[in-house]
């Protein structure tokens, strides 16, 4: 057994799509009972890589050996087969269904091959969640319970399917601090167990805390391939992103001014009856920005909707430079002077069959000069698009070309500038760098301190806490539809604000 | 005029065209297996349209409803919906024509025709505008509730038509005052009395209309939008369901417009029918012929009106069961929606092409 | 004051109406939790209604008798299949707009069955009536109890066995599509296609499985009409009940059970207008109202009662597996 072969190595692995080769003779090795990262930014050709091993992608050269052997993995089912399982970062969970029948779904336990054998199913369920630790109800509807324990389920998929080679894809993105931290505890003990783990991330801080060896990519290219121990985060970003990176983003201390928006007491109930908000409040002063942290699903979305006219509130007040906003539509809002760069680009904020051009009047095509006596004025809509297209430095074909075919990061520069030409007193930010490649998420950043030093009111939504402690001038934590929180970020941690997010009170004291 | 010719080397173009020819074609199988010469059909269809001015006039008189009731439908789907209630819209746009035809007297033709089609198009308007109201407020498919609304539209109208306008003793309405009607005198003799009315010029303007109401104004900006994201619209700002009860409204006036034309300009009665007259049905058609667009309507209904009106000249010389023409345009129809297939086809033909290029 | 025998024969009516309404539904169902909108219902019951009328006269003109109306119920079956094999081919394979693909089922439909009409019979418009229709069970000892008799016995037993086999469908529906791999697999289809796909499940063959199902049943549903009610296919044998077998589907919120009772109740709208003249008052309302009541009844209830059903999530979405 010394020296034996890895369980999977990929040997010079290529993939092209038109215009772009994804995956340029990539060769790694995963050795059993490791943790092996990979590293790379959004594009930089991991998920093609992955998608190849588990049988998603025919690669167009090179081959894959599992434990020594060549073999060729043309379906997941073949990939399953094999050992295989994959960790979507994008849960493929039926939501009606229970955490049970998600498991079970395509190995299917039965009697006479027909019927399934219910009983059987979540016992065999309940047994690999305890010997995990994982805790999850078998009889659960997977709508009803929390992202961190989809998560397991999403694992326990893999698991049930006897799975010796785990790819994690992105799996921290939409977790809380603590619930990451309980994640990395699972992936140690399924190593220790003898399972071997691939951990797709762009994620510095997991890396080293949890990997034993780091493969870096960048533009389908293995960059460098290191041990975890002897490296550091500064050197992996450098060989991620092709130049030196600063972690913190360049910004001189706020200086508000005048009280812009004030959200007192506002509560929200669902058709049945639970509180979605229950009494928020909190105010954002011209100059500053304020972020917001919190666990998806704490009432982040509904206040956003609130604040921008797409949802009633059912009390309390939201007060605009001194005026009462809070039964506007979401137009009177948006001439108020509100901006908002939507979560969602593509259902939210941007038509995908509409022309850039189109796009940047979304908001505005009925005023002057872009509509006159009812017609829309082209020239004066196109002049518009071209200056902020180039101001904005928007990458697209032409100003005629449909959203639906720029990348994400210049999707959202379009929203950006569409947003910020508005030359709202109040800019709302949901989820503004989601998705994006490091250039971008600095574009986008610095685009929102920018707005802050011309004296506007910038409210940042994320849940990359990152982002939340490097942007951010004030911080408030976001529970149950409350704030139970506020602290500036140079007096806190991710630690500090994890424990928060999870609902207990400034000082660590349990609520 | 580039523009002009570069759409028709469009692929869009040619997919079409190859669909209309595979339509054809499959008639033709059907024909051959059915012991049918189809080129003697087919060339009995050309005659029965082309071949006499009668012919002619009376296949414009058939596409009259057909573009309008296909503009309907293809207005709606650029709203993002799925108007299928066009044939109870177009009920209700005989019913409110009649009722001004008939039950209004004295009046000068001046005034006594226009007055009878906009009413027939608001009445059409407001039956479809009924079905966007119910989708706004209360969030039912509106397939559902136009089909429904179809039914319904039959019965009241035919009791419309048997309270207040009947002709005693038939199943039909009195005539209608010859000042509402809207036939084209001379152009009907010179066409051998052919039942040409101003529709088809009302029909033609609607679809320019459509044109530029939806590309070149304000409130057509807010309809595609809606349309095409209605999530994204109403982020932006824009009143979603005030622009589903608008797109039907709009809908509806257009199909409304066709039933009041075919009672003040072809019948000049309205009858009391015994089930749904088949305007909805053909109107979807033509607008997926017409691929939604309103020039493409245009055309589909130049297709459509030709293969349906010859249809009937098909059948009486080469004895060919009518039916065929639905399964030609239904074919049509199938070959356009599922493109997929006509470029598999095409496949071999377009790689030559490539071939020659290089 | 109604008497207990109309009611029994209110319940009868009933029932017959509602059983094509049953099978046609069903067969959306298995159609719509796939992920396939299926609004070809209306031509896939044309084609059943008259693949029974031609599969009755031919097993009659063999010399069949009795046994010819069974024979075109699985003609029916059979063509059903066919027909919507067009459908799946199209949304499936092809990827093509699964309503306008539904809308030229309808069209195909009528066309195909009138031209074959024309053809077989020398140019008549409807098929020959035919000799041997479905007969109703009867119970007579059953029908003379005082009480229950006239509901269990008229009502209920006294039924074509068209009806029994749609009400022992809904529940055998119910089974496959909540207690069977088969039905687990086909719901992850319609609600997560990558889901499914992703852990081995074919989704396109699920698909394909859950759109013929919907051409058998809805060809039997058909072929109800023509081999109990008309005894013969023309151009109105199904006028609009496809379409009312869609607003089923969708009032019984995709689950077999709700559509039962959507059935029942456009089954029952359609009977009340038979026996609403027995009432003196009736009088007053004029004919036309009292034919309209099935459709606005259906309008009524969408509005008051539809808003909070859940279609499936992946419904209409063709399956595009390079999508994540």
């Amino acid at each position: 057994m010394a020296a034996a072969a890895p369980v999977v190595e990929l040997k010079q692995i290529t993939k092209r799509f038109p215009g772009i080769v994804a995956n340029d003779s990539i060769s790694i090795k995963l050795h059993k009972g490791e943790i092996h990262a990979l590293l790379g930014e959004n594009g930089a050709g991991k998920s093609t890589l992955m998608n190849i091993l588990f049988g998603l992608y025919q690669p167009d050269e090179g081959h894959i050996e599992i434990n020594g052997q060549s073999v060729a993995i043309d379906s997941p089912n073949k990939a399953i087969d094999l050992g295989i399982g994959m960790v979507h970062q994008h849960f493929k969970l039926v939501q009606p269904f229970t955490v049970t029948e998600n498991i079970i779904l395509g190995m299917e336990p039965s009697k006479g091959g027909v019927q399934i054998d219910y009983k059987t199913a979540s016992e065999k369920v309940k047994q690999l969640s305890d010997q995990y630790g994982f805790r999850v109800d078998p009889n659960a509807k997977i709508e009803d319970i929390s992202v961190g324990m989809q998560q397991r389920v999403e694992i326990l998929k893999t698991l049930y399917r006897g799975a010796n080679i785990l790819i994690f894809d992105e799996p921290t993105a939409v977790l809380t601090p603590q619930e990451i931290s309980e994640l990395i505890e699972i992936m140690r003990r399924l190593v220790a167990e003898g399972k071997s783990i691939i951990l797709i991330t762009h994620k510095l801080k997991e890396i080293m805390s949890v990997s034993d060896t780091v493969t870096i990519i960048r533009r389908g290219k293995v960059i460098d391939t290191v041990k975890t121990n002897e490296t550091s985060p500064s050197q992996l970003a450098e060989k991620m992103v092709g130049r030196n990176v600063s972690f913190k983003v360049d910004k001189t201390p706020a200086q508000p001014k005048e009280k812009i928006i004030q959200v007192n007491n506002v509560s929200i109930k669902n058709k049945d009856g639970i509180s979605l908000l229950d009494g928020m409040t909190f105010d954002v002063h011209a100059g500053e920005i304020v972020g917001v942290a919190g666990v998806d699903g704490n009432g982040q979305t509904e206040i956003i909707e609130a604040l921008s006219g797409l949802r009633k509130i059912d009390s309390g007040s939201i007060v605009l430079n001194g005026k009462e906003i809070g039964s506007h539509t979401p137009r009177q809002i948006s001439e108020a002077g509100v901006g908002h760069i939507p979560e969602d680009r593509h259902k939210h904020g941007l038509v995908l069959d509409f022309s850039v051009s189109e796009n940047m009047v979304l908001e505005s095509y009925y005023k002057q000069p872009y509509t006159k006596r009812g017609f829309l004025n082209f020239r004066a809509i196109n002049d518009l698009a071209k200056r902020l297209v180039e101001s904005f430095d928007v990458r697209t074909p032409s100003i005629h070309t449909k959203a639906r075919s720029l990348s994400g990061g210049n999707q959202q520069k379009a929203i950006i500038a569409r947003e910020i030409n508005k030359n709202p007193d109040f800019l709302i930010a949901a989820q503004p760098t989601r998705g994006l490649d490091v250039g971008a998420i600095e574009f986008v950043q610095t685009q929102l301190i920018r707005q802050r030093d011309q004296g506007k009111a910038v409210l940042l939504v994320s849940f990359e806490l990152d982002e939340i402690l490097n942007v951010s001038d004030r911080i408030i934590v976001v529970y149950e539809g409350k704030v139970i929180g506020e602290v500036r970020p140079e007096e806190t941690n991710d630690q500090e604000l994890g424990l928060m997010m999870a609902g207990s009170r400034q000082g660590g004291i349990k609520a | 005029m580039s523009k002009f010719l570069k759409w028709f080397a469009s692929d869009s173009f040619v997919v079409s065209l190859a669909a209309i020819v595979m339509g054809l074609l499959l008639g033709a199988v059907v024909m051959l297996t059915g012991g049918y010469n189809p080129i003697t059909a087919y060339m009995a269809l050309l005659k029965g349209v082309f071949g006499s001015p009668y012919g002619f006039g009376e296949a414009l008189r058939e596409m009259a409803p057909l573009v309008l009731t296909g503009l309907a439908v293809a207005f709606a789907f650029r709203a993002g919906m799925f108007n299928i209630g066009a044939a109870g819209q177009v009920l209700l746009g005989m019913t409110g024509a009649s009722l001004i035809g008939i039950k209004l007297t004295g009046l000068p033709a001046i005034i006594h025709a226009p007055l009878a089609i906009i009413v027939g198009g608001l009445f059409g308007g407001l039956w479809a505008a009924l079905a966007g109201y119910i989708k706004a407020k209360r969030g039912v498919n509106e397939v559902i509730t136009t089909i429904m609304l179809n039914w319904i539209a039959l019965f009241l109208c035919n009791y419309i038509v048997r309270t207040f306008l009947l002709l005693p003793g038939n199943q039909r309405s009195l005539d209608v005052e010859s000042s509402a009607w809207v036939s084209i005198g001379w152009l009907s003799e010179m066409m051998g009395n052919a039942r040409v009315h101003w529709g088809i010029l009302v029909a033609i303007l609607a679809s320019i209309f459509f044109y530029y109401f939806l590309w070149k104004t304000k409130q057509g900006f807010e309809l595609r939008a809606v349309g095409s994201n209605p999530e994204a619209a109403r982020y932006a700002g824009i009143n979603v369901n005030k622009n589903i009860v608008k797109a039907m409204f709009i809908s509806g006036v257009f199909a409304g417009l066709a039933g009041a034309f075919e009672t003040l300009g072809v019948f000049h009665y309205q009858s009391v029918y015994s089930s749904l007259p088949g305007y909805g049905f053909n109107g979807i058609a033509v607008a997926l012929l017409g691929m939604t667009h309103p020039f493409g309507v245009l055309a589909g209904a130049g297709l459509f009106g030709t293969l349906t009106y010859g249809s009937s000249e098909m059948s009486f010389e080469a004895g060919v069961p009518s039916e065929i023409i639905q399964i030609v345009i239904g074919s049509i129809i199938f070959f356009i929606a599922a493109q997929g297939i006509v470029r598999y086809l095409l496949k071999p033909v377009y790689k030559r092409k490539k071939e020659k290029v290089l | 004051m109604i008497d207990l025998l109309t009611f029994g024969n209110l319940i009868n009516t009933t029932l017959v109406f509602s059983t094509a309404l049953i099978f046609a539904a069903l067969g959306g169902l298995f159609s719509e939790r796939s992920g396939v909108v299926n609004i070809g219902l209306e031509g896939l019951m044309v084609f059943g209604a008259f693949a029974a009328a031609i599969g009755t006269y031919y097993a009659e003109e063999a010399g069949m008798g009795g046994a010819s109306p069974w024979v075109g119920l699985v003609t029916a079956i059979v063509v059903g299949v066919l027909g919507s094999l067009i459908h799946a081919v199209a949304t499936i394979t092809f990827k093509a707009d699964q309503t306008i693909s539904g809308v030229v089922i309808n069209f195909l439909a009528t066309g195909i069955t009138l031209y074959l009409v024309k053809l077989l019979f020398e140019g008549a418009g409807e098929s020959p009536l035919l000799m041997n229709r479905l007969a109703k069970l009867s119970f007579p000892d059953i029908a003379a109890i005082p009480v229950i008799g006239p509901i269990l016995g008229t009502g209920i037993l006294n039924s074509y066995p068209t009806t029994f086999i749609a009400i022992i469908l809904v529940f055998v529906t119910y089974y496959v599509l909540y207690k069977t791999k088969f039905g687990l697999r086909m719901r992850a289809v319609g609600e997560h296609p990558s889901a499914a796909d992703t852990v081995g499940v074919n989704v396109n063959r699920m698909r394909y499985i859950g759109v013929m199902l919907s051409g058998a049943l809805a060809g039997l549903g058909g072929a109800t009409i023509t081999l109990t009610t008309t005894g013969l296919f023309s151009h109105t044998t199904i006028s609009g009940q496809g379409f009312i077998a869609i607003a089923a589907l969708i009032f019984g919120k995709w689950n077999p059970l709700g559509i039962f009772g959507a059935a029942l109740f456009f089954g029952f709208a359609q009977a009340i207008r038979n026996y609403v003249q027995l009432f003196e008052w009736s009088a007053s309302i004029p004919q036309d109202f009292i034919l309209m009541l099935p459709y606005v009844l259906t309008v009524i209830v969408l509005v008051v009662a539809v808003g909070k059903s859940r279609a499936p999530a992946a419904l209409g979405e063709p399956y595009d597996p390079g999508k994540r």
